[in-house]
């Protein structure tokens, strides 16, 4: 065991040790599975088999430890597991998440009451919910490709002469949106006499060097204008206010 | 020389406070030679900074003095004026291009004495349109003094340059001058992008005609010309002073926008062994200038529009042009001319609509150290 997984494991008995006393305050408190099993309409509690159940302090979490009765201790073994397991479960903080412990070890989760899957601490939650906790590759993808349609639409306007009457392209001046430093707005912009946002600017120059017509906040030209703009300085650092 | 957010009264008012003095200093400055230069220019300077007309940074004393006296220089040299990348709309007379270039017209015509000739830097069409070129055409055939025609990618994406050379003949050609060697070069050569991927004519010059497209193949003079370049100059004695005239930077600045020229190093290989080597280009629309080993370039000014510095590559003798205002439709805008000294070497002139001329002088670029304040000093806002 490496220095470090020895340093980690200690900080985790302190956690552990202090789940397990709140779990065991609240599993009596709250006279165990019963009050489990209104609250998470798990009916795996209403077995009457052993296990007993263990809270994180979120009251969000919870891992039910088969072959262990409600009122018998965990073995010191098993309830480093679940402490380990509770601190893991921790990373997704808005979720509620039911966590099976076998008596074989194996290890399910089920999160917003779907159906258990196996998980592998450290690993993704086997059912990923659409907002919050961590993305999976296929969702990353879909969130990336509807980006993408807007920014390349941006892209495609910035470079025509569709939103101007005299021919005239934003690209022209603005070679890959250089020269408009979208990370400065918003900004006192001195010709304009006020504090102007990104859009003020875009409009602007729709109206002058492009002679057309000035495109309301939420028209989705703008938005994607907008968006084409920003994609391409990702990663400068933003200084609002900068001359 | 005035405050831009001064009222006329106030414009006036300083005007008549300051005629006399200001008027004994100009005739001075008109009858001054090289020893009285100096302190005539720095007492004007001096005065100018005290009365906070001019922000000391921006103050161009070389070029006044440069301005009021034309024809001073010795025997042989000569001037040169040039317009450049005009991206000519064929959309009526009252087109913000048509009239910058009437501007750049009046001002070169305005020169006294006349230049020996004009440059056109190429890009008179924005998208190579018969219409466009026929309309650069009737408004530099306003211009008095000869033209020589350089051709940008502008105007040869849609028929490969049939309108622009019948307009005005070959795309590359040599000529000699007072003495220099003049190669005009077609640099805007590209690869065939558009015969596999089967875009129309239309579609190619778009892609070309867009800086930022990198759907199209970077320029190059190519083997034809680098051929013709190499029996050309074969003709000419090494101490002859040459100057090229090209679109393209001829060397490797910034791929993405083609400020680039891709068999660049070969084109300087053949004008390595020559003495004096000067390079005047198009398409970049700033202030720009480099120097390698022998040549020396320089970039012209637009009518049209400026461009932003590119990200990288900005060559350390270039001192920028701060940022333009996009409020003020001349302003980065200009033409300019090219004084040729009797060394063939060139001092390089920015007539800037919007702000106070720049010279870049071929003493400048000859110093073993650039400027201070060259190169990329971050991103210019």
């Amino acid at each position: 065991m490496t220095r470090r997984n020895r340093t980690t494991t200690l900080i985790l008995t302190f956690y552990c040790a202090g789940f397990l006393l709140a779990a065991i305050g609240l599993a009596v408190a709250a006279s165990g599975d019963d009050a489990v099993a209104r609250r998470s309409g798990d009916p795996a509690l209403h077995e009457a088999w052993a296990a007993r159940v263990v809270w994180a302090c979120d009251r969000r979490k919870l891992v039910i430890v088969e072959g262990v009765r409600p009122d018998e201790p965990i073995p010191p073994q098993r309830a480093q597991l679940v402490a380990d397991l509770l601190q893991d479960l921790m990373r997704y903080c808005n979720e509620e998440i039911t966590a099976r412990l076998g008596v074989d070890q194996r290890i399910t989760v089920s999160a917003r009451g779907l159906v258990h899957e196996d998980y592998l601490p450290g690993g993704p939650l086997p059912i990923v919910p659409a907002s919050y906790g961590e993305p999976t590759r296929r969702e990353r993808l879909i969130w990336a490709a509807a980006l993408e349609k807007l920014v390349t639409e941006g892209d495609r306007l910035f470079h025509s002469d569709e939103i101007g009457s005299n021919g005239i392209a934003c690209a022209m001046c603005h070679p890959h949106a250089s020269g408009t430093h979208p990370e400065t707005y918003p900004k006192f912009q001195t010709q304009l006499k006020k504090v102007a946002l990104l859009r003020d600017m875009v409009n602007w120059c729709i109206l002058n060097p492009l002679e057309g017509e000035e495109l309301a906040a939420d028209d989705p030209r703008m938005m994607a204008l907008e968006a084409y703009i920003l994609a391409q300085r990702n990663g400068k650092v933003i200084e609002v206010g900068k001359h | 020389m005035y405050r831009n957010n001064m009222t006329r009264k106030e414009i006036e008012r300083r005007f008549a406070e300051r005629r006399p003095e200001d008027e004994k200093l100009l005739r001075t400055l008109r009858n001054c030679d090289r020893r009285h230069f100096l302190r005539t220019s720095l007492r004007f300077a001096g005065m100018a900074a005290a009365a906070s007309l001019v922000p000391h940074q921006s103050f161009q004393l070389v070029n006044v003095a440069h301005a009021a006296i034309p024809g001073a220089s010795p025997d042989q040299a000569f001037r040169f004026a040039y317009i450049s990348d005009t991206h000519l709309y064929d959309r009526g007379l009252d087109h913000r291009f048509v009239t910058s270039v009437l501007k750049a017209v009046e001002d070169v015509n305005a020169l006294d004495p006349q230049p020996d000739f004009v440059l056109f830097g190429g890009d008179l069409a924005q998208l190579g349109r018969p219409g466009e070129l026929e309309l650069g055409r009737q408004l530099l055939g306003e211009v008095r003094a000869p033209l020589r025609m350089i051709v940008g990618e502008h105007d040869w994406y849609l028929d490969l340059g049939e309108k622009w050379r019948e307009f005005f003949g070959p795309d590359y050609y040599s000529f000699d001058h007072k003495g220099i060697h003049f190669v005009a070069l077609n640099s805007v050569v590209e690869k065939d992008f558009w015969t596999e991927k089967g875009y129309t004519p239309e579609e190619r010059m778009a892609i070309v005609a867009g800086l930022d497209d990198n759907r199209q193949s970077p320029f190059e003079v190519g083997a034809e010309q680098r051929d013709w370049l190499q029996k050309d100059l074969a003709q000419v004695e090494r101490k002859t002073p040459i100057i090229v005239f090209s679109h393209s930077p001829l060397y490797k600045l910034y791929k993405p926008w083609n400020f680039w020229t891709d068999d660049a190093d070969e084109v300087q290989a053949l004008l390595r062994p020559f003495k004096t080597v000067t390079v005047i280009h198009g398409h970049t629309h700033q202030l720009l200038t480099n120097r390698i080993r022998n040549i020396q370039f320089h970039g012209l000014l637009s009518t049209a529009w400026p461009w932003p510095y590119a990200p990288e590559g900005l060559p350390e003798y270039t001192v920028q042009m701060f940022r333009a205002d996009p409020f003020n439709a001349l302003d980065g805008c200009g033409d300019g001319a090219v004084d040729v000294l009797p060394n063939g070497r060139v001092d390089k002139h920015y007539n800037l609509w919007a702000r106070n001329p720049r010279t870049v002088t071929a003493k400048q670029l000859a110093k073993r150290r650039p400027p201070e304040g060259g190169g990329h000093q971050g991103p210019s806002y």
